[in-house]
């Protein structure tokens, strides 16, 4: 965290022309009044409120598609006011976005709306994650010699997964995660989803509760015996060799740990 | 890879394959290295292939030198990260400041030229050096407004922080022509009198005039082609400095590649002929 030196004519003019971006009262001195009273201020104005705006958009594609343009660029414009970038790396603005748009009572009408924000910050940390190695299902046949259910696969880097209880979040994110149109209904449940990276491309898959659960427990360095434990107290139906299966091919693990 | 930096261009991810493929002598290309401060994937991947096959210069717009407050660590350091791995060209950033008590305002924004200024600007840009390990190059941003307590003349300033610190500079004559303009003064005094010998890169883009004050305010947009008195000015420039690496810079309304490479061709065009003069 930087600091201003209180003392100085610098951090005072650097502290009026900041607040002068977004507060468009009469600023307090009379050297920053000076700048805003000429037409010109509103090029930083616009500047740095279309460069924030811009960000939230690339970085949240589908929820701008769900509501369109103008909508979208409305309700980030207040969301940049309360939550400036704090990192100048605009590929990761908008980290609470989606929390903002759960408590945004234009939105309250689009229940899916966080959750499609959710999962596009999902493919934001998926695109940007550190490289990792990754596992698949040779490595267990090789490694795992028995004692499969003593060890602990470790959740790859760039894999993240999220459920949502009260609507098809997954389905109406990735139907509006391209340019593509789909049609057909949309049964209205709870549904999650599983992103990966297994090489450069960030791709997807849809993951039940307990696919969500077994992921929550081997991210907590449980064993397969403990996730396997815990997805089954979410579904005790799941069919796990078909569910392990699923997520080694998605490319959810890196590795396989002993725990002993 | 050593060959000499002629005139390079923005790249924009639209043209990753483009510029990977292309083989022109002395083509480099600069990237903000803001874009590229990620742990991992296809950016530091795409960065990497391209650095294979060409010079590469990291053009950053956000460590808020002209704050009155130091160098964010964390950003310097991965600024330093990047710089181990790609093993830049250039450096370089910009005589203004972004990053203000925490916050980012994405834009570079103007401060009085005092005495107090030079300090900590000086501090600013010796820390960047001793981190990175090499020198930088600090460039003229664009101005819009009229701004007093100006203790120094912008060219001045620069020199005096080149003398300090031993940066280098980074002239970019769009932003004489577009302040120059915007403020009242002679764009061609300025160029005819900046310091020369520090100068490490030369930018060159587009502008635009404001959407409400129209020709009144000139915004440096770098959505437009290059414009006829900015090459001008560019001309001028080489013909008494000699040639020196010079980016053709891009952000909006961007061309397909070879619109682009038909400018830095030009440009190219431009210090051959110093060259075939000095030789």
């Amino acid at each position: 965290m930087i600091t201003g030196n209180a003392s100085g004519a610098l951090t005072r003019f650097q502290d009026g022309f900041a607040l002068a971006l977004f507060d468009v009262t009469q600023p307090q001195h009379a050297d920053i009044a000076a700048l805003t009273a000429q037409p010109a201020f509103a090029v930083y104005r616009n500047t740095v409120m279309k460069g924030c705006i811009d960000a939230l958009q690339a970085n949240y594609p589908a929820v701008a598609r769900l509501v369109g343009d103008e909508w979208f660029r409305a309700a980030a414009a207040i969301y940049v006011r309360a939550t400036l970038p704090q990192r100048s790396t605009l590929l990761y603005y908008g980290e609470d976005f989606a929390d903002f748009l759960a408590r945004f009572e234009p939105a309250a009408e689009l229940p899916y709306l966080p959750g499609a924000a959710r999962l596009d910050r999902c493919w934001t940390e998926a695109h940007a994650a550190a490289d990792d190695t990754l596992l698949d299902a040779g490595d267990i046949d090789a490694l795992a010699a028995g004692n499969f259910f003593r060890l602990g696969l470790r959740v790859h880097s760039a894999a993240r997964w999220a459920w949502f209880d009260d609507a098809p979040a997954y389905t109406i994110w990735s139907r509006n995660r391209s340019d593509q149109n789909f049609d057909g209904d949309i049964d209205w449940h709870g549904e999650g989803a599983l992103l990966t990276r297994p090489h450069d491309a960030v791709q997807w898959v849809g993951l039940d509760r307990a696919g969500c659960a077994f992921l929550d427990a081997c991210a907590a360095d449980g064993t397969v015996a403990d996730a396997a434990k815990t997805a089954l107290e979410f579904d005790p139906n799941a069919d796990l060799a078909r569910l392990i299966s699923v997520l080694l091919q998605a490319g959810a693990f890196s590795r396989l740990d002993r725990h002993d | 890879m050593t060959t000499f930096l002629t005139a390079g261009l923005g790249l924009k991810p639209q043209h990753y394959d483009a510029a990977l493929d292309c083989s022109a002598a002395g083509l480099w290309f600069e990237v903000h290295p803001e874009n590229y401060m990620v742990a991992g994937g296809p950016r530091l991947s795409w960065l990497e292939a391209i650095r294979a096959e060409h010079g590469i210069s990291l053009h950053g717009v956000a460590l808020s030198l002209a704050a009155d407050a130091e160098p964010d660590p964390a950003h310097l350091g991965q600024l330093a990260d990047l710089c181990r791995r790609i093993e830049p060209a250039l450096v370089s950033e910009h005589l203004a400041w972004s990053t203000w008590r925490g916050a980012y305002h994405p834009d570079l924004l103007p401060f009085p030229r005092t005495g107090e200024a030079l300090t900590r600007i000086a501090a600013n840009i010796s820390r960047t050096q001793d981190a990175l390990q090499r020198r930088i190059a600090v460039e003229n941003p664009s101005h819009y407004l009229k701004l007093e307590g100006h203790a120094w003349s912008e060219i001045d300033f620069l020199r005096e922080l080149a003398r300090r610190t031993g940066c280098g500079l980074l002239l970019d004559v769009n932003n004489v022509y577009v302040s120059a303009r915007n403020t009242g003064y002679s764009a061609e005094d300025y160029i005819d009198t900046f310091p020369g010998e520090h100068v490490m890169e030369i930018h060159l883009a587009g502008h635009s005039d404001d959407p409400n004050l129209g020709t009144a305010l000139l915004v440096d947009t770098h959505d437009a082609p290059v414009a006829p008195a900015v090459w001008a000015l560019y001309e001028r420039l080489i013909r008494r400095i000699g040639r020196k690496p010079t980016l053709i810079e891009r952000d909006g309304n961007v061309p397909a590649f070879a619109a682009l490479m038909a400018e830095r061709e030009r440009a190219a065009a431009v210090l051959h002929g110093a060259m075939a003069v000095a030789a």
